[in-house]
């Protein structure tokens, strides 16, 4: 098999500010204080993915999954070690993150498909699938500013999940899409993940994790603390335990409890 | 969804996700780069009744005010300087063209900073299409500026034209390599957008739009008008003047001569030289540190 993504020891440093403004500094140097301090968001991290694997990658709140994520879609460079991906990435990220509010729903649509790596000839092609996806109706012809947040969500996934990748990352709520838009993305995400798509997903969520991920990864400040089979992470992150699992309704989808 | 066998996937190279390279990396999403120019024009005249009318109408209404204060009013100019209000037009196209890429281009990165921290996107494209908006906007000053000179009655020649080409080939590379420049210097040191302001106003007493040329020699003899010139942007104006405001007067020949720079030429030449060379660094210093741009947005 090919391995799709490849890390190698990837270290992230981020620096802390404590003070900033000029005299701020002046009486933190006078006592001693360090006027910045740094700490590793990923630590030494190594994994690779082969093709058409399905990767959850969980942890608690700043453990670093964002960074690495960051990492592997290219947002980010780390600072030591490397991080090397195949083909064309695309995913559930920044939807909607370009929009112009004073646009239309039609222009915001092209202009995000054209954000998001798509060509001229290839949003032309997709435009009916998107606009049926997106099911607006009218409202595409008005500026976005005048949607609802579920509107303006739902515009930004029918873009997103139409790219076409190699590598599909996703590290986003899905909180405001009303049900049967979280069932059509579900499906969507199920069908991208059956092409032989690899996966590498962000969530909280272990019911998500569950029906899509093959394998898991947890980071625990940084490191790489769990990597193995889906349950055995679950297990591991102690999200399994049903008493405390309140967002784990069996009937959600699983997408809307995400990061 | 793109199924692609092992052949397809092992052509395929294995590589570093994130997007390297300034101006070539820009030219290759041309397409983007035209979109995001597009969107941004239209986002700026959405909902307005006269549309794109308007960016002739505001140059319009602001180069009539300045008509009136300074020709009508003050009088500045006489028959010393003739057609004062197309003197102080050309400077005005230039110095607005540079102010609004310099501005603009100096704050691009950290307004797009919801992109940038999601998004692997060439960092240069927010700078380059703050130029080509700016440039954009030019068009029509320049329109209003060729009507005004047609009514007023102009004798265009070769050298003039020649002359107004040659200010955009100094202007263009220049306010692209600060824009470049300060996108960056800005993400690191916020202070930085405080004395854009300032600075954006020296420029405009600093080229002779509002006095000529002429006056500057004068006050401050040789020495310091050899300084003054030190400008590109004093040097593009005078180029455009040359090209536009020399041709209306009754004497050309006597305007350039009175008016501009013996060395006008030599200097544009030298000029056009240093701007090429300073965008050239400004690429080399913005992928030097436009790596570390995301995590300080
Ligand atoms: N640009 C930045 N500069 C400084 N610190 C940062 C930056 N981005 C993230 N951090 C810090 O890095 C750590 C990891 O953040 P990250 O966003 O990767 O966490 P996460 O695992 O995605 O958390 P969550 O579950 O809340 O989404 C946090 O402590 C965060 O404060
Ligand atoms: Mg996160």
């Amino acid at each position: 098999m090919t391995n799709f993504i490849e890390v190698h020891n990837a270290t992230k440093t981020f620096r802390m500010q404590y003070h900033r403004s000029l005299k701020m500094m002046a009486i933190a140097k006078l006592k001693g204080n360090r006027t910045h301090d740094v700490f590793n968001a990923v630590e030494d991290v190594s994994f690779t993915v082969e093709q058409g694997e399905s990767i959850g990658l969980m942890g608690l709140n700043g453990s670093g999954k964002s960074t690495l994520l960051k990492m592997v879609s290219g947002v980010m460079r780390p600072d030591s070690g490397t991080v090397l991906t195949r083909g064309r990435i695309a995913g559930l990220i920044a939807t909607g993150a370009g929009f112009d509010p004073q646009l239309s729903g039609w222009d915001n649509l092209w202009l995000q498909a054209a954000i998001l790596g798509m060509s001229e000839a290839e949003t032309r092609r997709k435009l009916d699938a998107i606009v049926d996806f997106a099911d607006l109706g009218t409202f595409l012809d008005t500026p976005v500013t005048y949607y609802s947040s579920g509107m303006k969500a739902r515009l930004g996934f029918a873009v997103a999940i139409h790219v076409d990748s190699d590598i599909f990352i996703a590290d986003e709520a899905l909180a405001v899409g009303d049900r049967p838009f979280k069932r059509k993305c579900k499906r969507k995400m199920d069908e991208i993940k059956n092409s032989g798509t690899t996966i590498f997903y962000v969530s909280h969520a272990p019911g998500a994790v569950r029906s899509l991920c093959t394998r898991v990864l947890v980071l625990d400040k940084g490191r790489l603390a769990f990597d193995g089979g889906v349950d055995e992470g679950i297990h591991f992150l102690k999200y399994d335990d049903t008493e405390d699992n309140v967002v784990g309704d069996k009937e959600d989808d699983g997408l809307g409890a995400d990061v | 969804m793109s199924t692609i066998g092992h052949d397809r996937a092992a052509e395929m190279p294995l590589a570093s996700p994130s997007p390297g390279g300034t101006l070539a990396e820009v030219f290759r999403q041309r397409y983007l780069l035209s979109m995001l120019v597009r969107n941004t024009i239209k986002s700026s005249y959405q909902g307005t009744v006269l549309g794109w009318l308007w960016s002739y109408v505001q140059p319009g209404i602001r180069f009539a005010i300045y008509y009136f204060i300074f020709q009508v009013m003050i009088n500045r100019g006489g028959d010393e300087v003739p057609n004062f209000a197309i003197h102080l037009v050309s400077g005005l196209v230039v110095v607005h063209f540079f102010t609004e890429t310099f501005n603009g281009g100096t704050a691009s990165l950290l307004r797009n900073r919801r992109l940038l921290n999601k998004l692997p996107m060439p960092k240069a494209l927010f700078p380059v299409s703050k130029t080509v908006v700016a440039l954009w906007h030019t068009v029509p000053m320049l329109v209003i500026l060729l009507v005004v000179c047609l009514v007023v009655g102009w004798d265009p020649d070769m050298l003039g034209v020649a002359a107004g080409l040659l200010a955009f080939a100094i202007l263009i590379p220049l306010a692209l390599a600060l824009a470049l420049f300060f996108s960056i210097l800005n993400v690191f040191w916020r202070d930085f957008g405080k004395l854009i302001g300032t600075l954006t106003q020296l420029i405009t007493f600093s080229v002779p739009m509002i006095y000529p040329y002429t006056f500057v020699h004068e006050r401050f003899g040789e020495l310091g008008s050899k300084i003054y010139l030190l400008n590109p942007v004093a040097e593009s104006v005078l180029l455009l003047q040359r090209c536009f405001w020399v041709g209306t007067g009754d004497d050309p020949a006597y305007l350039t001569s009175r008016h501009m720079p013996d060395d006008l030429w030599a200097r544009g030449g030298v000029m056009l030289v240093v701007s090429l060379v300073l965008l050239f660094l400004a690429q080399a210093w913005f992928k030097k540190y436009e790596g570390r741009v995301v995590e300080r947005l």
